[in-house]
């Protein structure tokens, strides 16, 4: 069973959110790494672009197939993770830390209420 | 319940990720389909392809029956063992399936022939061969007793022998590229779908795993149907119901090389619709791409021709040996070196090639 931190909020599209001094940073979790495989691409979105909740901010690449990457809040993208343009495999090897791809100002924290906990998170993976 | 190969224990125990593929429960990866990619082409792997159907064609009438049934001609077969890749077409010309026929001719016995032919195909391929066998002296007997391994990468066949022992350690080395020979119970054949040197080796199926288990130890790695794509693929090799399929002519499939048209008299199934394809000029034809940039061609991305037209991509993956994407196309004939693919609503533009990408190791394009 993948890893599953209890201090995240998730997306049921498999992107996790960790809340730090009003910015979500946003990955995607270990069970859709380790579905997709290989990750040898990742496109982000740019800083200074605004998002909408549910918005695509991105698309990861594996060997396999293309996945997009939706953000969970509104807000403007302060910054991304540029180590990954050159090392998409951080994601397969450390999903919820080195492999986090954007940051976003949320514009609007009630937002969050509409994500997962960890435990919902869970049952809908066992459902799938 | 999904089909089982004689090695499904044996994946467990590896770790693997299984996946449904044509009905088989089979193993996707065992961890890194990147590091299994790198594993055959820098030393050695191996793949369970006990999926895959092999039929024995026996009889008087055999060598006859395949010269009329396949697009290429048996007749060029003249070593004992030695191999041809061919395909089997419809009534219109289109792909039935692709497959690998050998010579099993031993000087002693009377000729007959061993194919190899798909998974996902078997049932409309073995109910094909059956409708067209009629009027020839011929028995069709599929083998499911068989397992197959394929071992291969550039260390493969010195790994192989190092475990199989000496009489079957002799009948390798002294196979010849695309040949295939019994050693006992087994029949072993240097062939593959990697663009490496290796073995196929068919074995009884309750052999298999012991086998398995002796090559591991021996230093090959196990890998998945997902390095066995990208493998294929660098290696410019069609894969059935993506590259082609029934409505698909071979022409049209990069496969204009495996059809014998002489002997002129020869009537095998499709001539006549592929011949006048032939004549007129073919509308499209396949070609490689390359998108040097990043992004990964897919399956099914629209390829644009400026002033010529437009195309598909057939199968297309991330290259681990190259480090960018490439892809099959059937693309219109008139395409030049230049053409543009469009991902997710944008348009990248990409090298075309003539395909393989990569041969033993190596970039060839």
């Amino acid at each position: 069973m993948s890893e599953i931190p209890t201090e995240l909020r998730y997306l049921s599209s498999h992107e996790w959110v960790r809340v730090e001094d009003g910015v979500a940073i946003i990955g995607i979790t270990a069970h859709a790494q380790h579905a997709m495989g290989d990750l040898v691409f990742v496109e982000m979105p740019e800083v200074g672009t605004e998002l909408a909740a549910g918005d695509e901010a991105g698309v990861v690449e594996s060997v396999k197939a293309a996945s997009d990457i939706y953000t969970p809040v509104s807000g403007e993208v302060i910054e991304i993770n540029g180590l990954l343009e050159e090392a998409p495999e951080t994601v397969n090897s450390d999903p919820y830390g080195e492999g986090w791809m954007f940051k976003v100002q949320i514009a609007d924290e009630s937002e969050l209420e509409n994500t997962l906990t960890a435990d919902e998170y869970q049952a809908q993976i066992e459902d799938e | 319940m999904a089909n089982r190969t004689a090695l499904y224990e044996s994946h467990l125990q590896a770790g693997a990720k299984m996946v449904d593929f044509g009905g088989w429960d089979m193993p996707i990866n065992y961890g890194s389909q990147i590091e299994e990619h790198n594993q055959v082409r820098t030393d050695a792997g191996m793949f369970d392809v006990s999926h895959m159907t092999v039929v024995d064609v026996q009889g008087e009438g055999s060598k006859a029956f395949l010269q009329y049934l396949l697009a290429n001609d048996v007749a060029k077969l003249k070593t004992p063992g030695k191999a041809l890749y061919s395909g089997m077409l419809n009534l219109d010309g289109g792909v039935i399936d692709d497959l690998i026929v050998y010579n099993m001719q031993d000087g002693n016995t009377q000729g007959w022939f061993r194919v190899v032919v798909n998974c996902a195909t078997r049932e409309k391929d073995l109910a094909w061969m059956a409708t067209q066998s009629q009027g020839f002296s011929v028995t069709i007997t599929e083998r499911p007793d068989f397992a197959m391994i394929a071992v291969q990468g550039p260390n493969a066949i010195a790994k192989t022998c190092a475990v199989v022992g000496e009489p079957k350690a002799a009948v390798i080395q002294s196979l010849s590229v695309f040949q295939g020979l019994p050693a006992d119970d087994w029949f072993i054949a240097r062939t593959g779908y990697t663009g490496e040197d290796g073995l196929e080796i068919m074995l009884p199926n309750e052999q298999a795993p012991a086998f398995w288990q002796q090559l591991i130890e021996g230093g090959v790695a196990p890998c998945g149907l997902g390095a066995r794509d990208t493998l294929r693929l660098e290696a410019g090799m069609n894969l059935y119901g993506s590259d082609m399929d029934d409505s698909v002519s071979p022409l049209a499939a990069g496969m204009g090389w495996t059809i014998a048209w002489a002997p002129e008299d020869r009537e095998f199934i499709g001539r006549g619709p592929i011949a006048a394809e032939k004549a007129s000029g073919p509308a499209m034809k396949q070609v490689g791409l390359v998108l040097e940039t990043r992004g990964v061609l897919r399956g099914h991305q629209k390829v644009i021709v400026a002033n010529v037209g437009e195309g598909e991509i057939t199968s297309g993956t991330f290259s681990p040996t190259l480090g960018y994407s490439i892809a099959l196309a059937r693309v219109p004939a008139a395409t030049g070196e230049a053409a543009q693919v469009e991902i997710r609503g944008k348009l990248h533009d990409v090298k075309v090639v003539k395909p393989p990408f990569v041969r033993n190791g190596k970039q060839v394009f």
